[in-house]
């Protein structure tokens, strides 16, 4: 029986529990066995992206006391998954602690995103998902450019029963979420979840998904003060949904 | 708006009306300002918009037709590091061999040294004008304000640096600095300023592309015939043949290298490259990557002094400028790497929307966040706010011909600037980062914390997504709903349903 831990994030735990939920639910059913190791918090990278490098080391040192000792770790978030395997070994090196640094080198490969996980590892990309409804996938900055998922996710919902997918036009651009930008730069990331939302509009698909809560909250809110009735779904909900359970 | 002075000139007797450059950066609000200014501004954003996706579409279709394109990015990016570990070594050939052919080479440390060099160099030629191939250099230094306060015109010749000039504005781009002016606005500045400093437009001037051109040509061409200097900078310097080297799509370079009896160029010390053969990697990186050209329509070469043949005075000042400070950065130095081919800025959907003026600095866009912070420091406020005008999308590395990772250099940037601020009063955001920190310190604080956001979801009904967020979440919540807080955390169910016993 594969067994792995699962990395909630702390932004899916805290505001989107029917993510990491989704998660363990297609994974059970793909004959998985599921941790959530209860000491885990946070990747860190609220913190590294916004210059608070010293605030995030502890974080990263946790990561490895929680992680360390499972072959695999699954997130359901492209941007935490590349926070770990893409910034860890810079935040060791600033640490000075060579131990850190080795023990970083040895864990964050063993880190993967819920696409990388099903296609990679368990080798599926037809997990017996059933969603009637028209979608478009919008490809998040960090899995696309930072993991280099590549056409994984697009894969998994081409192989989804009943699907109607649709591509999203200027798919590869930013939706202007980018942390603590949505906030610093609040005028432009507006700006840019503008077109995003436009693009979305022109498909005329009912849900847009994606990899990670973080755009699906700018985009979502965005949609949703448009009163534009367009969901926004996390692909493990997709996923995870079935006849007997639809998401 | 200034009124051009008219002065005397000194050689000839000719009367010169001298150019009036615009106010420097020097000053400017930070990034978030600049950009929401820019971002009301709709013929600009609509400008900016048509003009970097068309140049992003040719670009990417070039670089496709490439085959091993990945491949000349690293010979690329290895040979500017090579460059760099040894830029003292490679600075010396390029010294001797540029004197050996008839050069005299100048060392600026700084802009004001640079410039003063540039002025008496001109002084010196009794002349109060000077034609200029657009240069990256000269402006970082503010050539041209330094040249006026001489009382020195510095005429620009390439059609975009004119039109920037004429209108009193600022570039907004490395390679086309007028990206954010249409045709009609272009018309209305030739029409208005191109008689206040020469040859004036032709009354019944359209906007059709050909017709403006053409009266920027009449208008350049005086300036042409007439100047006895020329300032230039350079794309590249090569060490061990002392060659200098220009790419360009106008013509306009090349009337400058070749017409005038005395060159100016201004270098920036990392401009070299260690041999002649080293230029063919970057011929074909450049003109794909900037104009989305297979190649560029003019390169135009020059060694120190030929007899007879081009300028007979040949100067060259290699400019330091911060450079060596960003040098010594074992890994901020890779942004010395930028051979301002401008990719970077029109893939970026933060200098689509905000434009390049937004950046304050001669250098916009991506590289220009990352640049500027380290050549000038992250003293100012606006150079603080640069490392964060970006959403770290990495659409920039991914075009960059040299390959310089700029999303990574912006977060360490970033941590610069926090690091700096560490010890002295603390701002809002520190104490909030500070806290969070803590209480993602230990799982047992996240799960209190988290019992307050459940506990808070009772207070919203049946709402799924709020429109009104408190203080400091309103920037958020001015233009998009947030989600409610749901009545489960994930932890919450998975003890539920998971936990031991469960």
């Amino acid at each position: 029986m594969t067994r792995v831990a699962l990395f909630a994030t702390c932004f899916n735990d805290t505001m989107w529990p029917q993510t990491p939920q989704a998660t363990v639910r297609l994974l059970e059913r793909l004959g998985v066995t599921v941790d959530f190791p209860a000491a885990q918090t946070c990747c860190g990278q609220m913190f590294t992206n916004t210059g608070y490098a010293d605030e995030a080391i502890p974080l990263v040192r946790s990561f490895i006391d929680v992680f360390g000792s499972y072959d695999a770790v699954v997130a359901p978030s492209g941007s935490c998954t590349g926070s770990v395997r893409d910034q860890y070994a810079d935040l060791a090196a600033r640490a000075g602690d060579p131990g850190l640094a080795a023990d970083v080198a040895q864990m964050t490969p063993r880190v993967h995103e819920l696409s990388e996980y099903l296609v990679d590892v368990l080798g599926v990309t037809d997990v017996g998902a059933y969603f009637p409804h028209r979608v478009t996938y919008h490809p998040t900055c960090h899995s696309l450019r930072m993991l280099r998922v590549g056409d994984r996710p697009l894969r998994l919902l081409r192989a989804v029963k009943g699907i109607d997918l649709v591509e999203l036009p200027g798919a590869e651009e930013c939706c202007g979420f980018g942390g603590t930008f949505a906030m610093k730069n609040a005028d432009t990331s507006v700006a840019m979840g503008g077109d995003k939302v436009r693009h979305i509009r022109e498909t005329e698909a009912e849900v847009v998904v994606a990899g990670d809560n973080s755009c699906l909250a700018h985009i979502g809110g965005l949609l949703d003060r448009q009163r534009s009735g367009v969901r926004s779904m996390h692909l493990a909900e997709v996923l995870a949904s079935t006849e007997e359970e639809p998401a | 708006m200034s009124s051009p002075a008219r002065h005397q000139s000194s050689a000839g007797g000719q009367d010169i009306p001298h150019a009036r450059t615009t106010s420097t950066f020097v000053g400017m609000p930070k990034f978030p300002a600049m950009a929401k200014e820019a971002l009301a501004n709709t013929q600009q954003r609509h400008n900016l918009n048509h003009a970097t996706h068309t140049i992003r579409a040719k670009r990417a279709e070039v670089v496709d037709e490439v085959p091993d394109w990945e491949a000349l990015r690293v010979d690329g990016a290895g040979t500017k590091d090579r460059v760099l570990a040894d830029l003292d070594t490679y600075l010396l050939q390029l010294e001797d061999n540029l004197t050996r052919a008839g050069a005299t080479v100048h060392w600026a440390r700084d802009a004001d040294e640079a410039n003063r060099i540039v002025v008496d160099l001109v002084r010196a030629q009794q002349v109060e004008e000077v034609v200029k191939v657009k240069s990256m250099a000269t402006q970082e230094i503010e050539l041209n304000e330094a040249l006026e306060a001489a009382g020195i015109s510095a005429w620009e010749t390439d059609l975009a640096e004119l039109i920037v000039q004429l209108g009193h504005d600022r570039p907004s781009h490395i390679l086309v600095p007028a990206i954010h002016r249409n045709r009609s606005e272009i018309r209305e500045i030739f029409r208005a300023e191109m008689g206040k400093v020469g040859k004036p437009a032709p009354d019944d001037l359209t906007d059709d592309p050909a017709r403006l051109a053409d009266a920027a040509r009449l208008h350049l061409r005086e300036k042409f015939l007439r100047a006895k200097v020329a300032v230039s900078g350079t794309n590249f310097a090569i060490a061990d043949t002392g060659t200098l080297v220009v790419l360009e799509s106008e013509g306009n370079g090349r009337m400058c290298l070749t017409l005038p009896e005395t060159l100016i160029s201004v270098v920036g010390i990392e401009k070299v490259l260690p041999t002649w053969d080293d230029l063919g990697t970057f011929m074909q990186l450049l003109p794909r990557s900037s104009t989305g050209e297979r190649m560029n329509p003019y390169t135009s070469t020059w060694t120190g002094v030929t007899p007879g043949d081009g300028p007979q005075e040949v100067h060259v000042v290699l400019l330091d400028n911060g450079r060596t400070s960003v040098l010594a950065d074992e890994v901020g130095r890779q942004a010395l790497r930028c051979i301002r081919c401008s990719a970077c800025l029109n893939v970026c959907p933060v200098y689509e929307r905000a434009g390049g003026h937004a950046y304050g600095s001669v250098y916009p866009g991506p590289i220009g966040a990352v640049l500027t912070p380290q050549l000038r420091g992250t003293g100012s406020k606006v150079d603080q706010s640069l490392p964060y005008a970006s959403s770290l999308c990495g659409a920039c590395f991914d075009v960059c011909p040299v390959r310089i990772e700029i999303p990574k250099l912006l977060v360490r940037l970033r941590t610069q600037v926090v690091d700096e601020h560490r010890g002295g009063a603390p701002s809002a955001e520190a104490v909030s980062m500070k806290a969070a920190a803590w209480m993602f310190a230990d799982h047992r604080r996240l799960e209190k914390a988290q019992q307050a956001v459940t506990a808070s979801s009772r207070l919203f009904g049946r709402r799924t997504s709020l429109e009104n967020l408190p203080w400091p979440a309103t920037s958020w919540s001015t233009a998009r709903n947030a989600p409610a807080p749901p009545r489960e955390t994930f932890r919450q169910w998975w003890l539920r349903t998971h936990g031991e016993d469960a």
